[in-house]
């Protein structure tokens, strides 16, 4: 059971690593957008820095999506899925080493980053760590609701902007308490830990709906 | 293990494909699937593999203990479930750390398939014949009692044929089963076949317009 999923989780890190691999191209993608922000508000820098958790947050969120289409499709189109059916774990497992994979490889990298990119929207050196901390709090759940809709796209050919549309939405409760948990760490009307607390259990729930939701997506697809 | 199927039938997108399909296999036994194209050879392995539903009827499989039907075969078919980026050998490591109960090395079961040399070259860069050995070597790697072979026998050259024979044949002499779909002779010695014919004329509800 272990070295299965151990198996899992190494193939899928080192398919990242290797070209092609989606890893590096969604923290390019996040670096892009962070950029973008500054030259369409123009230089006024207490705007900027009032807004950035909330820029740093989107640009996250838009970053999860390179990618994620990729999650489950590439191995249900080489058959590598119905060696996984196949597999002495429950594809339920196969799906928590997958999206782990995934996560490891696009959201904790972009919260470790992060804190660079909030030098770009004039972050202050405590919304920078706040920011970095709700993100590697808050990431885990977006992986987890994309992996829903990387699942139910897995055969659909080009399902990558259907895939956007169903699951941008889910994301909402956690870009809200991201952003509000980032806020309330820069002083504000509620506690730092209401938001964070509640970001923590969204990323929970996430974790387990996301898995047992995607494994039934994919026994389902046919 | 013994494998019965009683009564299958299947549909896909809505159209009968095969119906009242029945066959029991004791260890050791070979069973080779034919058919017109489209008859459904597929999609009886697929069934049999736990990727599609049937419509009807049932699969079991006796002498297994508590472990699932699908946790006790091997599937090689025409995608071979090879990642392009990893070499031969990661992919049997994959493999074998993946279905468990492992049995050969790596790198013996690629030997045993003529592809030694591939062993540390990425998959992508093998001809069709080679990458198909190399999924076959995968049958090698972990034991599994039966074997779904979909045209094992497409992109390999007469000598590859002949390896997968024996191998074949050295399964079912320590009691593994084999089913196969095929156009050819495979060198299964003594198999049955089993014929997939066009499903009976489905009744049409009556529309009653009066």
């Amino acid at each position: 059971m272990i070295r299965a999923f151990s198996a899992l989780l190494a193939r899928d890190l080192k398919l990242a690593a290797r070209v092609g691999g989606s890893g590096a191209l969604s923290l390019v993608f996040f670096l892009m957008i962070v950029v973008l922000v500054p030259f369409a508000l123009g230089p006024d820098l207490n705007l900027l820095s009032r807004i950035g958790p909330a820029i740093l947050w989107l640009a996250a969120v838009l970053a999860t999506l390179i990618g994620l289409d990729r999650l489950f499709q590439s191995d249900e189109e080489d058959g590598s899925l119905d060696l996984m059916t196949g597999a002495a774990v429950p594809l339920e497992a196969v799906v928590l080493a997958k999206v782990l994979a995934s996560w490891l490889t696009t959201g904790l990298p972009l919260a470790l980053a992060s804190p660079l990119f909030g030098l770009l929207v004039a972050l202050s050196p405590k919304a920078m760590a706040a920011t970095a901390l709700t993100l590697a709090l808050g990431t885990p759940a977006l992986a987890f609701i994309g992996a829903v809709g990387a699942a139910l796209t897995a055969t659909i050919r080009r399902g990558g902007l259907i895939l956007a549309i169903i699951v941008l939405p889910l994301m909402i409760p956690t870009l809200i308490f991201g952003v509000s948990a980032a806020e309330a760490a820069l002083g504000g009307t509620v506690p730092l830990a209401t938001p964070l607390t509640v970001l923590a259990a969204l990323s929970l729930i996430a974790a387990v709906v996301g898995t047992l939701a995607a494994a039934a997506a994919l026994r389902w697809s046919e | 293990m013994r494998l019965i199927v009683e009564n299958l039938a299947c549909r896909r997108a809505g159209r009968r494909i095969f119906t009242g399909l029945s066959f029991a296999l004791e260890p050791g036994e070979g069973l080779m699937v034919t058919g017109r194209n489209g008859a459904g050879k597929s999609s009886l392995l697929a069934m049999l593999a736990g990727r599609l539903k049937p419509d009807a009827g049932a699969i079991r499989a006796e002498g297994i203990g508590e472990a699932t039907l699908a946790e006790c075969l091997h599937v090689v078919g025409h995608r071979d479930g090879l990642k392009s980026a990893l070499t031969a050998a990661e992919n049997l490591e994959f493999a074998r750390d993946l279905l468990g109960d492992p049995a050969e090395e790596p790198g013996a079961a690629l030997a045993a398939m003529g592809l030694p040399h591939v062993a540390r070259l990425p998959v992508g860069y093998l001809s069709a014949g080679q990458r198909r050995r190399v999924a076959l070597a995968r049958l090698l790697v972990c034991r599994r009692p039966l074997w779904l072979l979909d045209e094992p026998t497409a992109a390999l050259d007469l000598a590859s044929q002949g390896v997968l024979a024996a191998m074949m044949g050295r399964h079912r002499a320590e009691g593994g089963l084999v089913v196969a779909a095929t156009h050819q002779a495979l060198g299964l010695e003594d198999a049955r076949e089993l014929r997939i014919g066009p499903a009976a004329p489905e009744t049409a509800p009556v529309e009653d317009w009066a």
